[in-house]
């Protein structure tokens, strides 16, 4: 599932862009007018691209969810009979009764109205249950993701410089271990030896059902204190990910010649490292650590519902259970579409850092 | 710089007065890979005084890279150094890391082969050039980027490219910004490296005449190295060719160039044809068959597996340079006074 | 794989040199048996290319510790599933038939202890394996395949199939796939069957990425252009010269695919869209969860099951990084 944690690094945009045509001929500085028009143009192709995946996203959803899914009607009884009047009014009421084509445009209709249904189990807005989650599932998975973004680039990046060291060797291993681990799993002996035997963390939820006391840092430290087994669950396995590419990135350019020349010049090792290696090993992670976003919501996912951390994760899998439909289908759309505009920033964040696709079509 | 500035010409290796900038002893350097100990470099004794302006030839492989790798001790490690290499009269062989760093690029420094991957992609270029600056004179970042960019004037690059990143720029330009970098700590050897081989024939020449004044400008030593022995005879004031981690011959630049006395130099010199010569024209020369393994290399004269007039002798003798001249040097047993092998005749044999 | 009429290089190593007409088999090839190349039949050939290409391969693969390791490991648990019958009763994993107490911790009957209704954990683990590994296996050669075929097509076609083929993959590289692969179990029914067809939909296209630009630098070898040039039909060139040397490649990456697909396999069980009928180590797991053993502090249900996803998935993913070494040898460092 998404990127395997090989050492493949996809091509660096090449090194060779600069012209070599003839020597001391000054580029006009007119090309710059060039260059914005350039930007424009790409800011142009990537946005129209994330709208036509998006465009996708929702096709897909209505797809899975109406046209090859289950039938809703029983998901709403449940387990119990049901009269063919009852059936034949439900089926009225979600407008299942007209054809297909008359269901998509109410589908699309619906979409662009923000008018997403209500929920088959409590009768709320589904998007009023999303909203009401998503600061949980915020505050969990980006605190798991600094954690694991600063520790494993760093990681990564000494064990790519120091290859074959013993350092290189047990870091590459830990991180091996910990991306075969199930998340889920994971969180299960994090709790069972945190929580219950050793009794120094909450074993699930997010705050604690006594009272902690009113005011903002009881409630702070609270919730704080419930986040540090699910975060640290979580970052684990994004950290090993982060590991093993920055590791591999931090590879490919030890070779280059311009980390010769660093050192030629005086400098101490570890300046060489970060100075010079690290933002050049840095570019391509980037790229990489977009194209894995969909599985911080993997993750997200499953270390909510072993926590049972009430963000939207959990919200997702108590939905599969029922399985209510009108939240599947925005959840999926919501993660979905959440995962390709955040790649879209990445590309366009990209083009800022690396100086060589910024002025350069 | 030093004391025999006045000495420039007609230097002698370790005549009195004169400490010599770079001097190197019996250096050979074997590398440890996973086919083993692949002797690169085989004993190797070289001397630089101020300003002299030294050229380096050979092919690929044939360790001549290696040696300016060790000079300012770039080798992977692991690498076995022996013998000496002194700058400026200090073993670097055997320099803590500290004072090593101390003389990295300011005692020393190397333009590296192929420009475009001796730059940082990803830093401005003013920032590269004073980046030595900063770290060996301990000033300020601001007024050693102001260093840099007069430095870049010299080597005739515009102000406003002080801000440019490497990509923005051609192959010459980059290589000046290398020439640049290399000034930047006023050191007193420069080592070029394949300096100009990427580069189209007239940046070639425009970066080379430029090297060679900066060079006699400030007195600064200079050792080049290079497959085409054209252009080092050019350049340099003597001239010194490799073979299989070996010199083999070693005098006047412009005299080994027109009559080499080893057969490979004279093979090497030859492939470059002098311009307007109609002989050459009917007549190309080359060198039959590939470099010598250096994993495994031939017995005796290494090259005598390649060489046109092999004797039975060289596949046993062991050689090492022998005196042609008082000057002139070559590791040839055929070379035994100043009238040595006749050239052209031998290498029209060696073609077929 | 076709039959191999034409000599094709099987390994990445060696280049298009070795693509020459059978009558120019290297001379030196110590394979060859004796014949001279004008006797051997070019299938001959090519065999004894393809032989000494394995050879040479595995070669290198024995020179990586960590890869022998994921080998030796592999090799114990296939051993360990397929003999199953032999020394364990399934009849024992139904719930009626259940030997022990409820939750009874690791003893000599019960290496592992027991699960809620008494039955042996350690069966349910041995028997789980063949789920588990069925499932990532089929759904790791069906994403493979799939990705195979639409890299290559991208690759060899050009133009808008190839412009329409990479925005889909690009796509589904994007997408979270295990939450797609839960809207598809959740929309098809969970069945073994669905949760491959999940699993292949959502994986396959990294693979595809990689086939295609493997397969552009094969097409510009100068003996594909001859072969072109001869007259050589689209589905001549992909499966005679393309794909042949793509196997190695494809290889490393269904290795390294199986070891995702068993995750996502477990993932799924866990979150309850497992095979109700059939037990796998994730739906262990989910009935571990759900039969309150966190609480219980019952280790023993958790633990066994979890070390052999981990136990698989990692000798998986170390088989295909010391294959993915061997073909790259960039990667391999100066040691």
């Amino acid at each position: 599932m998404g990127i395997q944690p090989t050492a493949q690094v996809p091509a660096l945009p090449d090194g060779g862009a600069g012209t070599s045509g003839g020597d001391d001929v000054h580029l006009p500085r007119q090309q710059r007018a060039g260059s914005r028009r350039d930007f424009w143009r790409f800011l142009g192709v990537k946005f129209s691209g994330a709208m036509i995946s998006l465009v996708l996203v929702l096709f897909t959803a209505f797809f899975i969810f109406r046209v090859i899914g289950g039938d809703p009607v029983k998901a709403i009884g449940g387990d119990s009979a049901m009269t063919p009047e009852q059936r034949a009014e439900i089926e009225e009421r979600l407008g299942l009764n007209e054809p297909m084509s008359v269901q998509f445009w109410e589908y699309i209709r619906s979409v662009l109205t923000l008018d997403w249904g209500t929920s088959y189990v409590n009768n709320q807005q589904v998007t009023d249950l999303l909203l009401g989650r998503l600061p949980n599932t915020l505050l969990l998975t980006g605190t798991a993701l600094v954690l694991a973004a600063t520790v494993g680039i760093w990681v990564g990046a000494r064990a790519g410089w120091q290859q074959g060291s013993r350092f290189e060797k047990s870091q590459v291993g830990i991180s091996l271990a910990l991306w075969s681990a199930p998340t889920f799993w994971l969180g299960m002996i994090v709790i069972i030896v945190f929580s219950v035997q050793l009794d120094l963390f909450p074993v699930n939820g997010m705050r604690s059902t006594r009272g902690v006391g009113d005011g903002f840092w009881p409630q702070f430290l609270d919730v704080a204190h419930h986040l540090v087994l699910p975060a640290l669950t979580m970052a684990a396995v994004i950290y090993a990910q982060y590991v093993l590419i920055m590791r591999s990135s931090i590879l490919e350019e030890r070779g280059n010649d311009y980390l010769t020349v660093a050192k030629a010049k005086g400098l101490r090792d570890d300046v060489v490292r970060r100075r010079h290696a690290v933002p050049n090993a840095l570019l391509p992670t980037v790229t990489l650590i977009a194209l894995q976003f969909g599985a911080i919501f993997n993750g997200a996912l499953l270390t909510e519902t072993i926590f049972s951390w009430p963000g939207l994760g959990l919200l997702f899998y108590e939905a599969i259970r029922v399985p209510d439909i009108p939240l599947l289908q925005l959840l999926f759309i919501f993660f979905a579409g959440t995962t390709i505009i955040a790649n879209m920033l990445a590309d366009i964040l990209y083009r800022f850092l690396d100086p060589r696709v910024r002025s350069s079509a | 710089m030093t004391t025999g500035a006045t000495e420039k010409d007609d230097t002698k290796e370790g005549s009195g007065a004169v400490r010599p900038t770079l001097e190197i002893d019996d250096l050979r350097i074997t590398y440890r890979g996973s086919r083993g100990e692949i002797p690169a470099v085989r004993g190797i004794s070289l001397s630089l005084n101020p300003g002299d302006t030294l050229g380096l030839a050979g092919e690929s492989g044939c360790g001549k890279s290696t040696v300016a790798a060790a000079v300012l001790r770039l080798l992977p490690p692991g690498t076995e150094v022996t013998g000496r290499i002194l700058l400026d009269g200090e073993d670097i062989l055997a320099m803590s890391f500290g004072k090593l760093r101390a003389v990295r690029w300011a005692g020393a420094s190397i333009v590296f082969q192929g420009a475009m991957h001796s730059l940082n992609p990803v830093h401005r270029i003013a920032r590269q050039i004073a980046e030595p600056i900063v770290l060996h004179e301990g000033i300020g970042r601001e007024a050693a980027e102001r260093r840099a960019v007069e430095l870049m004037s010299q080597v005739g690059l515009p102000s406003w490219r002080a801000q440019s990143y490497p990509h923005e720029l051609s192959g010459g330009q980059r290589q000046r910004v290398m020439i640049a970098m290399a000034l930047a700590c006023a050191p007193q050897l420069i080592i070029a490296d394949e300096a100009t081989t990427a580069l189209d024939v007239m940046i070639q020449a425009q970066v080379l005449r430029l090297l060679k004044q900066l060079v006699s400008e400030r007195h600064i030593a200079l050792v080049m190295i290079s497959h085409d022995l054209s252009v080092l005879a050019d350049t340099c004031e003597r001239l010194a060719v490799m073979y299989a981690g070996r010199l083999v011959e070693h005098g006047p630049s412009r005299e080994v160039f027109a009559g080499a006395r080893h057969p490979y130099a004279q093979a090497l010199s030859a492939a470059f044809p002098t311009v307007g010569d109609p002989a050459e024209r009917r007549n190309p020369h080359g060198l039959a068959g590939d470099p010598p393994d250096p994993g495994n290399l031939p017995s005796g004269c290494s090259f005598h597996p390649r060489c046109p007039v092999v004797m039975d002798e060289c596949s046993t003798a062991t050689l090492a340079l022998r005196a042609a001249r008082d000057d002139w040097q070559a590791a040839c047993l055929r070379v035994d006074g100043p009238e040595a092998v006749a050239a052209p005749t031998l290498l029209t044999k060696g073609d077929a | 794989m076709s039959a191999p009429s034409t000599p094709a290089p099987a390994g990445d190593t060696d280049g298009p040199d070795t693509s020459t007409p059978p009558a120019g088999a290297p001379p030196a090839d110590p394979s060859g048996t004796g014949v001279t190349p004008r006797l051997a039949s070019a299938r001959a050939v090519a065999w004894a290319r393809r032989r000494k290409a394995f050879a040479d391969f595995w070669r290198q693969y024995r020179k990586q510790p960590a890869g022998l390791v994921g080998l030796g490991v592999l090799a114990f648990i296939a051993l360990a599933t397929v003999l199953a019958p032999l020394y364990t009763d399934e009849s024992e994993l139904r719930a009626v038939n259940a030997p022990g107490e409820r939750l009874e911790s690791p003893s000599g009957t019960f290496w592992f202890g027991t699960d809620e209704v008494g039955r042996s954990i350690l069966l349910q683990v041995i028997w789980g394996a063949r789920v588990s590994l069925q499932i990532g296996i089929v759904a790791a050669v069906l994403a493979v395949g799939l990705g195979t075929l639409v890299g290559m097509m991208a690759a060899h076609y050009g133009g808008w199939t190839s412009w329409l083929l990479m925005r889909l993959t690009d796509w589904f590289i994007v997408l979270p796939s295990l939450v797609l692969a839960i809207a598809l179990v959740v929309a098809l029914g969970a069945s073994r069957f669905t949760i491959i067809v999940a699993i292949a939909l959502t994986s396959w296209a990294g693979t595809a990425r990689l086939v295609r630009a493997q397969t552009m630098s094969i097409e510009g070898r100068p003996y594909l252009e001859r072969a072109r040039a001869l007259g050589a039909g689209h589905w001549h060139q992909m499966s005679r010269h393309v794909l042949p040397n793509l196997m190695p490649l494809i290889l490393a990456s269904a290795t390294l695919q199986v070891s995702s697909a068993i995750l996502t396999e477990a993932s799924l069980s866990f979150l309850g869209l497992g095979d109700p009928s059939t037990v796998s180590w994730g739906t262990i797991l989910e009935r571990a969860f759900h039969a309150g053993a966190i609480s219980y502090g019952a280790w023993w249900y958790m633990l066994p099951p979890g070390f052999a996803i981990l136990a698989v998935v990692l000798a998986f993913t170390l088989c295909g990084r010391a294959m993915e070494t061997v073909l790259n040898p960039r990667l391999r460092g100066a040691k």
